[in-house]
């Protein structure tokens, strides 16, 4: 497993020479895996990206760095004591001139080189090349993606960049590319989660941009005409929730997207969805808060936060994807529970998931099966149509307004069967039976969190994350368990209702250590609930960045040496 | 034609005897009837408020949603179901209060939907406190030494916001009221009418009596294709308080280009998305 930084201002082009270098290595068969570490403004600052490929399934970073190409001297210095000691640093010889000789460092004329050829923008091609050669890979794949991004003479000046930086090197590593990838792609979790909701049928979508919900939102904006998916931008997140809530009612899959702050805003939009027992599918990509918070950053601290938003009580589903493929998985899922139980369903990704890309195996489109649960085409009986008739598992069926002979009547107030406002108390306790029944089933279908390790008898210690940890923790365990120990590890991704299964009994009275991205423990609090106590260990952050497994490794390892 | 009796229901009123909105919504029914349209063929989207209760008292397709939110659940619905005429009807301080952003950023969208607001210059289920079009110097419960905002001018701000049909009138004159809610039903694009009501409970100062010695119809010699001329008359407001169409005019409506859907499209959204395999494409 490899890994490259390439770090330097906002407006420098980063993204553009990581996605290419990611695109290269995919289609010369490696794994990729890309994360994004980025300031909340659009000039200067410092960002990086880290491309990290290998031959093996990638979830998440790693601290060491095997090449950095730093485009300016603050990557350098921000990032040296990160290169390992046959680390390569990889700069513009014009920009800074490092401290201390070493075989490792390798300045080039690259914007001098770059002006010569006739563009400034295309330095970083030439690192590009000359990164190339260091891995002993031949430039063609590059090329291929090049020529189907430009055409004529930028094309040619790409290439002729390409090609001298290609030409400055020697091969200085050697990365074995995966066996057998094939059908690949690089997606990152929000583009994942457009997708899914593209697949499952959404056909509109309405947001206020927040960082870092934007991507969702951009991709469904990008394909909406193509795949007649109304997508709009709203004044506000009030409007945005309740724009979509208008238009599942009207009976199209409808789904709103943002952050913390903008859910903030949503929630009595949110107990609107419970008491209509309109299904809606809300994304919430967390990032830190409270308040503004650290926009462009990750954390998973609304967990406790979406379960119990909104004043009342309703039922919800709470979803949160691992990686990449779950959250196109969990989206198109999302739809179906929201159409089959008539509830609202949050996506609970973050930042590190939405802007992280990793390789995914081809998505099948006929595995996506679209549930849309008691909605009906026409209605045949007799008498008129109720919309909250009393039914025996609280689910009534789903008329859409325009039947002839037919009206329906959805209301934020409590309401008898027809939707007309009532206060008197037999009917109140009957449409709240008939509304918090359905969390039972529900609990029912939630899928039980995923398990790697040995018997879970058999373990010393058993892991548990939720959401995007997942990754991290899961190469973290393979780590130490190579080392000797004995863990197992359990993610979590439907999460609300807590799913049923044996996984409450092999926790009960084990040592557990509970991984979160937060300072509280949230699933922790919701275990101890279920009557499992507190775990042995809990290994929190809250400091805005991502786990990574070396970190995990360090601090598991201490925690468990400190007990002995 | 349809008979408005097809609208009507037996759900128990909580509106006070006497209250304007018996006559506005006796009106909406004789108006959706004579334009010929069923029951199942329109929607209202209201907020809260003694307005907004308004879609439980007519057999109609109704979403009674949030206080201020009515707008947004319209909006997205007339985009979506163009098939359905919709209506957001609810009270001046649903409309102009707590949904005053959806109020401005409705005019520059200009969902193909009618807007009633029903403004008695009072908040009546909250009893009584002062609207945002209270008159200055009116005193309430809460206002105890008299209201010190200036009243907002609806009208006005519908304009400079940039409406395409903009109208007024009076819950006493319910020949006027028909004609305003059906040419405003008609209007393709937003169409915005501010309907004064007295309320008998709560506001004491504008009265049936008040509103009947001051509202006039602009006649015949009024040009509501001059925007300048819809701002003159907007402004007036005192002795004399102009009822009619100030302005009106064709424009782009919100999602104009999206298709019309059957309900079979709605039903199963799959059938519509069949080559997406190619957006993958991109991830390669």
């Amino acid at each position: 497993m490899f890994n490259i930084r390439i770090g330097g201002q906002a407006g420098q082009g980063m993204n553009t020479i990581g996605s290419l270098l990611a695109k290269a290595l995919l289609r010369m068969g490696y794994h990729v895996f890309t994360c994004k570490d980025y300031m909340s403004r659009i000039r200067g600052g410092h960002n990086f990206s880290d491309i990290r490929f290998g031959p093996e399934p990638l979830q998440g970073g790693t601290e060491k760095v095997d090449i950095l190409l730093a485009l300016n001297e603050e990557t350098w210095e921000l990032h040296k004591n990160a290169v390992g000691e046959n680390g390569m640093l990889v700069y513009d010889e014009e920009d800074f001139t490092p401290k201390g000789e070493k075989e490792t460092r390798k300045g080039l004329p690259l914007s001098k080189k770059a002006e010569e050829i006739g563009d400034k923008r295309i330095a970083g091609v030439i690192a590009l090349g000359f990164i190339h050669s260091l891995l002993g890979l031949s430039p063609d794949a590059l090329k291929n993606i090049l020529s189907e991004k430009f055409s004529g003479e930028i094309l040619e000046k790409n290439i002729e960049a390409l090609q001298w930086g290609h030409e400055q090197g020697e091969e200085t590593f050697s990365v074995k590319p995966a066996e057998g990838l094939k059908g690949t792609k690089l997606i990152n979790g929000n583009n994942a989660i457009g997708l899914g909701a593209l697949v499952a049928g959404v056909q509109f979508y309405s947001a206020y941009p927040m960082t870092p919900s934007t991507g969702v939102l951009n991709f469904l904006a990008q394909h909406g005409e193509r795949f007649n998916i109304l997508v709009e931008q709203a004044e506000d997140e009030i409007a945005a929730i309740n724009m979509a809530l208008g238009a599942s009612f009207g009976g199209v899959r409808a789904m709103t997207g943002t952050s913390g702050g903008g859910f903030s805003l949503m929630v009595e939009g949110l107990g609107l969805a419970g008491i209509t027992e309109t299904p809606l599918v809300i994304l919430n990509a967390q990032r830190p808060g409270p308040a503004t918070g650290l926009p462009t950053r990750t954390e998973q601290g609304d967990l406790e936060f979406v379960i119990h938003a909104s004043q009342g009580e309703f039922p919800r589903i709470v979803l949160a994807p691992r990686d990449v493929a779950n959250a196109f998985n969990k989206t198109v899922r999302a739809f179906n529970l929201a159409d089959k139980y008539q509830v609202p369903v949050i996506i609970l990704s973050d930042q590190f998931l939405g802007d992280s890309e990793q390789t995914v195996a081809e998505f099948d489109p006929e595995a996506v099966q679209i549930n849309r649960g008691k909605l009906i085409k026409d209605y045949q009986e007799d008498t008129p149509y109720l919309r909250y008739r009393f039914t025996e598992d609280g689910i009534s069926p789903r008329l859409i307004p325009g039947e002839k002979g037919q009206v329906v009547l959805a209301d934020s107030d409590e309401h008898n069967e027809a939707g007309n406002i009532i206060e008197d108390a037999p009917t109140r306790a009957q449409m709240v039976e008939k509304r918090m029944q359905r969390m039972e089933k529900i609990s029912e279908e939630t899928e039980p969190p995923l398990y790697h390790g040995p018997d879970p008898d058999q373990t010393d210690f058993i892991l548990v994350s939720w959401g995007s940890t997942y990754g991290p923790v899961e190469e973290a365990r393979v780590a130490l368990t190579a080392e000797g120990m004995k863990l197992g590890h359990y993610s979590f991704s439907d999460i609300w209702p807590l799913p049923k299964g044996e996984w409450k009994e092999n926790l009960r009275g084990k040592g557990w250590i509970l991984v979160e991205n937060n300072y509280s423990s949230q699933l922790g609090s919701l275990l101890q609930k279920e009557g499992l106590g507190k775990p042995e260990i809990f290994i929190g952050k809250y400091d805005g960045r991502p786990f990574n497994a070396d970190e995990l490794k360090r601090r598991i390892k201490k925690e468990v040496a400190s007990r002995g | 034609m349809v008979d408005k009796k097809a609208y009507q229901n037996k759900e128990e009123i909580a509106w006070c005897p006497g209250c304007g909105n018996f006559s506005i919504r006796t009106t909406l029914q004789e108006a959706l009837a004579e334009l010929n349209l069923e029951p199942h063929q329109v929607l209202i989207a209201s907020g809260i408020g003694q307005a907004a209760k308004l879609p439980h008292y007519l057999k109609i397709n109704g979403f009674n949603g949030l206080h201020g939110r009515a707008i947004p659940v319209g909006t997205s619905l007339a985009a979506i179901r163009k098939d359905l005429k919709i209506i957001v009807e609810s009270g001046d301080g649903d409309i102009y209060g707590e949904g005053g952003n959806h109020f401005l950023h409705a005019f520059r969208r200009n969902p193909n939907l009618a807007l009633f607001v029903h403004n008695n210059q009072v908040y009546g289920l909250t009893k009584g406190q002062a609207s945002p079009t209270s008159e200055m110097g009116m005193k309430t419960g809460v206002q105890v030494k008299g209201v010190k905002n200036l009243p907002l001018n609806p009208l006005l701000l519908a304009l400079a916001g940039g409406a395409t049909f903009v109208a007024r009138s009076f819950a006493g004159n319910r020949k006027h009221l028909k004609e305003m809610m059906q040419q405003a039903i008609q209007h393709r694009g937003l169409a915005f009418l501010d309907i004064l009501q007295p309320c008998v409970t709560f506001n004491k100062i504008n009265t049936f009596q008040w509103y009947k010695e001051r509202v006039y119809q602009l006649g015949e010699d009024h040009n509501s294709e001059s925007w300048e001329k819809a701002l003159e008359k907007a402004r007036e407001w005192g002795e004399k308080i102009p009822t009619g169409i100030f302005y009106r005019k064709e424009r782009r409506i919100f999602a104009e280009e999206f298709p019309e859907l059957s309900r079979e499209e709605i039903y199963d959204p799959r059938e519509r998305i069949y080559c997406w395999p190619e957006l993958l494409e991109n991830f390669k």
